[in-house]
């Protein structure tokens, strides 16, 4: 399940856990990414918490964490190259897996339809 | 209120839009910060060939004597500031600073001799008021003229005389801070071999309406790539440039900025022309005794940019506060963070570990020598 946030982030769900990365939207907006922070492996995060910093050449910002839950597993490998991102943002660039709280929660995302609309 | 209604439009507008430019507000003006290549292949390729900067929505000023002798110019400015104008030979253009009566500096500036006037490039956000600024202070002495008709653009980068030389061959006999008029394609243009890359380059005034035509000849051009607002930010960072109202302002003198190389020696205590400009008796006693804190580089040690605004500390606890970064970001030429502030006196030998406050975190930064690369000036 692939679902969306209006914070430029999407999820894939699978088996209660959430693969979260930022959209290809995002990726282009932000530009060449040089440093990535993730949160660390264990850490509960309420919906709309920074739980991840993402720096282009220009600017910093906060990567929110889409719905309440635990960081399962992060992507050690867009911290060692944050290009990774910009290059496969909604693949090879995810960010970390969430271990949802609840996931029903999941429901009042948008589906990739309903993002493309946001988007334009 | 809508304000993208009020943003202004330089004469390279369209075709700014045209290259695919992400406009943005700036200083009044819808400017590109960045094409399609974005800000990093732009700084990058300005170092390794040339790029082409709009940088149009900067103030063209021309100062003319209404006695017609250019000296009585020359020695109305220097009232302005701390530099010597007097001396300036035909031709030749030199970096100033207006300057108030608390030696604060209200806008940095270049000022060319064009032999019969001097002409004037002030920052965008500034422009209007270092106008107001001038008409009330010399404008009984000089006639001033505000070039709304005419666009600026900057090609900077080791490949910038090869390109401009396929459009006008004598510009190969210019050196650095060299100006001179010249046709371009039939245009009239005032060109100086300077920029704010710390690359070798030209800063290029083109008459609105032939402006397009110039730059689609110089972009024509393999080696030449249109580079953003964001990527001059980078550049200029990595060269160790101040921005005007990031890195100096109304509360930062000259010799706190680390600007004195700007104040000649007839300026200055014992000079022929000592003095006579706004805020002269403290710039000037601080020349002497240095400020009690300055202006220096600061090199990160991780991967984590350290941006405007965080706090410099001497303990890794942050409590002993000695400074603020007033410019960072990532270096793409560094290949890693850069950063300018202001410490205190204590702290501002190269070398000197300090701790730079990033989201709740202090970082290890050290002060570092500017410019962070190379400048390739050709002398």
């Amino acid at each position: 399940m692939l679902k969306f946030t209006e914070e430029h982030e999407w999820l894939k769900i699978e088996g209660g856990v959430a693969t979260v990365g930022i959209t290809v939207h995002a990726a282009e907006q932000l530009g060449d990414l040089v440093f990535v922070e993730l949160p660390e492996v264990g850490a509960t995060f309420s919906k709309g918490g920074d739980a991840a910093t993402v720096e282009s050449v220009k600017a910093a910002s906060d990567v929110y964490c889409p719905l309440d839950g635990e960081i399962v597993e992060v992507n050690e490998a867009i911290t060692a190259d944050p290009s990774l991102v910009n290059g496969d943002p909604q693949g090879a660039g995810w960010f970390f897996k969430l271990k949802l709280a609840n996931v029903a929660d999941a429901d009042g995302l948008m589906d990739e339809a309903a993002y493309k609309e946001l988007v334009g | 209120m809508d304000g993208s209604s009020e943003l202004k439009k330089t004469p390279l507008h369209a075709l700014n839009v045209s290259l695919g430019g992400r406009m943005v507000p700036f200083a009044g003006y819808e400017m590109p910060v960045q094409y399609t290549a974005g800000v990093m292949k732009e700084h990058l390729h300005t170092r390794a060939a040339a790029g082409l900067f709009d940088v149009s929505h900067m103030g063209q000023v021309t100062v003319r004597a209404r006695s017609g002798d250019n000296a009585d110019a020359a020695r109305a400015l220097e009232t302005l500031v701390p530099v010597d104008v007097v001396d300036l030979g035909e031709g030749r253009q030199r970096y100033a600073l207006f300057t108030n009566d608390e030696g604060g500096i209200l806008d940095d500036l270049m000022i060319a001799n064009r032999g019969d006037h001097f002409y004037v490039v002030v920052n965008a956000a500034c422009k209007d008021q270092d106008f107001a600024h001038m008409q009330a202070k010399i404008g009984d002495v000089c006639e001033l003229t505000l070039h709304d008709d005419r666009a600026l653009v900057a090609l900077q980068g080791p490949r910038a005389e090869s390109v401009l030389a396929e459009l006008w061959a004598d510009v190969s006999s210019m050196r650095f801070m060299d100006v001179r008029a010249c046709d371009l394609h039939d245009a009239d243009c005032i060109v100086s071999r300077s920029g704010y890359t710390g690359e070798d380059g030209f800063e290029i005034s083109i008459p609105a309406h032939l402006a397009e035509t110039v730059c689609r000849r110089l972009l024509d051009h393999p080696d030449v790539l249109p580079i953003g607002l964001g990527a001059r930010d980078s550049l200029r960072l990595e060269a160790g440039l101040c921005l005007y109202g990031n890195d100096i302002d109304t509360c930062t003198t000259p010799v706190e900025g680390a600007l004195e190389w700007a104040i000649q020696k007839v300026r200055r205590k014992g000079g022929e022309r000592e003095g006579g400009f706004p805020g002269a008796a403290i710039i000037l006693d601080q020349l002497e005794t240095g400020a009690a804190r300055r202006r220096v580089g600061l090199r990160a040690e991780g991967r984590a940019p350290v941006r405007a605004g965080a706090v410099l500390a001497t303990d890794p606890e942050g409590e002993n506060v000695v400074g603020t970064v007033t410019s960072g970001g990532f270096g793409p030429n560094i290949d890693g963070p850069v950063a300018m502030g202001y410490v205190t006196k204590a702290a501002i030998a190269p070398g000197t570990q300090l701790y730079a406050g990033v989201r709740g975190k202090f970082l290890p930064v050290t002060v570092a020598a500017m410019p962070f690369v190379k400048n390739t000036f050709k002398r």
